[in-house]
């Protein structure tokens, strides 16, 4: 089975009518250890409880530029091979990235309180995420402006695709125009910095949010597919009875 | 090279005479910096720390609130489609109808930068430092905008929307322009760092911005 063979949107749909049980049982398996993980993981000596908020927070900021990256290939598959469902996963993806980077954006400020003593700082990351987040309520305000589906799809795919190559330029302004907050310690030059006890829990959630994401996303797109049937019907039955 | 030539003439004309309105632009940049003084106070000292930012971001507001027109007109009178059309290659075109929008609208309010900084108190170092990096930067602002312009006239959506998109992929010109007219009036950071990034930017956004808003163009005629 190929990409191509998914072309087909009945063939999409009794695919994932077999997978999602699997998969939404394996992300809450997945999610479950990960959430017990974490709160066995110790206390920071410095943070105190608060770090668990990392647990939530750093896999939800992951998710929120993931999900900008599968739109931007969804948006490849729009405008280069005009794969049908290509649109259906693209306009799809955004509400759920939208939330992810929403979370992301809640938890930082949660865990922010405590920690700098204020809910909202100016600092580079926080900033480059509060753009990120308005750029994926804009791009679902465009999918909302047009009322014909393909069309919408071609403006928001080029659209998607100039943010993908702006996203990187407006993260390095912003790191330009201020610095507060603490340098990456995962992903950093020379190994990572943080301890096993945390790092194990907190890849465990990756993946369970990136599951969580595959999941809640193969299902909006079966949601969106019926969706149109409905409203193909809904126009062939307006249609035919304005004939009569 | 030719076509591409009468294509700037034209849009230059076009937006210079009655009915064109290119001078607009200017007219709301002065309001907005008029403005400014009733929302912060008539305080030269506050007003000359802020005047390179509000007048960027007065620019920058003006130049986006005229490009709105920038392919509308043409796509009402039917001539978009005879460019979509044409044998000159559709993003060159795209790139002429910028430039020449640039030229009638965007100059004018780097004219005027000189004149509005006595307003802020500005003195003659930071005026000559905020028409420099409006001169290197306006041209992303119009290049990065033209990509909403293009996307409003195939949508038949314009207004609101179009700054909605378009107003997040301004950030960097605004940080860097902000960046570099400070740094010329009193910051630690050498001139020439947030400047040439300004003018990286420039370009590339001329490099992008063309192919985006031809492909939005093309993909708008079927």
């Amino acid at each position: 089975m190929s990409l191509t063979d998914l072309a087909n949107p009945t063939r999409f749909l009794s695919l994932t009518t077999r997978i999602l049980p699997w998969l939404a049982g394996l992300t809450a398996c997945l999610l479950t250890l990960g959430l017990i993980q974490s709160a066995l993981a110790p206390d920071d000596y410095q943070q105190g409880a608060t770090v668990k908020i990392m647990f939530v927070h750093v896999p939800n900021a992951w998710l929120s530029m993931f999900v900008w990256g599968v739109m931007s290939l969804a948006a490849l598959g729009t405008l280069v091979w005009r794969h049908p469902l290509a649109d259906v996963a693209a306009k799809t993806a955004a509400p759920i990235g939208a939330a992810f980077t929403f979370l992301a954006l809640f938890t930082g400020s949660l865990w922010g309180r405590p920690m700098w003593g204020t809910y909202w700082e100016w600092d580079a990351r926080l900033t480059s995420m509060l753009i990120l987040f308005l750029m994926y309520l804009g791009l679902i305000a465009l999918w909302r402006a047009v009322e014909d589906p393909s069309r919408a799809a071609r403006a928001a795919a080029i659209l998607t695709l100039v943010g993908a190559i702006n996203l990187p330029v407006i993260k390095f302004s912003v790191d330009w125009w201020n610095t507060l907050h603490q340098p990456a310690s995962v992903m950093r030059m020379g190994g990572t910095a943080l301890d096993k006890s945390f790092l194990i829990p907190l890849l465990v959630m990756a993946i369970a949010f990136s599951l969580l994401f595959v999941t809640l996303h193969l299902a909006a797109m079966r949601n969106e597919i019926l969706r149109r049937r409905v409203r193909t019907l809904q126009m062939m039955q307006a249609s035919r009875a304005g004939s009569v | 090279m030719s076509a591409l030539g009468s294509i700037i003439r034209r849009d230059v004309r076009i937006a210079l005479r009655v009915g064109g309105g290119a001078l607009i632009g200017v007219l709301f940049f002065l309001t907005v910096v008029v403005l400014m003084p009733f929302a912060v106070g008539p305080d030269l000292k506050l007003l000359a720390r802020i005047g390179p930012a509000v007048l960027w971001l007065g620019a920058l507001l003006a130049s986006l609130l005229t490009l709105d027109r920038l392919f509308m007109a043409d796509a009402e009178d039917g001539s978009l489609d005879l460019i979509v059309m044409s044998r000159t290659p559709l993003e060159l075109a795209c790139a002429a109808k910028a430039l020449a929008h640039w030229l009638a609208a965007g100059l004018p309010l780097i004219v005027a930068t000189p004149v509005l900084g006595l307003l802020l108190n500005l003195d003659g170092t930071a005026s000559l430092a905020v028409m420099l990096t409006l001169l290197a930067g306006t041209p992303a602002l119009t290049f990065t905008g033209m990509i909403g312009a293009a996307l409003a006239v195939t949508l038949h959506r314009g207004g609101l929307l179009m700054a909605v998109l378009v107003l997040p992929l301004s950030i960097p010109v605004l940080i860097f322009g902000v960046a570099a007219s400070q740094a010329a009036i009193s910051g630690p950071v050498p001139f020439g760092t947030p400047f040439s990034i300004l003018c990286a930017l420039s370009l590339a956004s001329m490099v992008i911005g063309p192919f985006a808003a031809a492909a939005s163009l093309r993909h708008g005629q079927d």
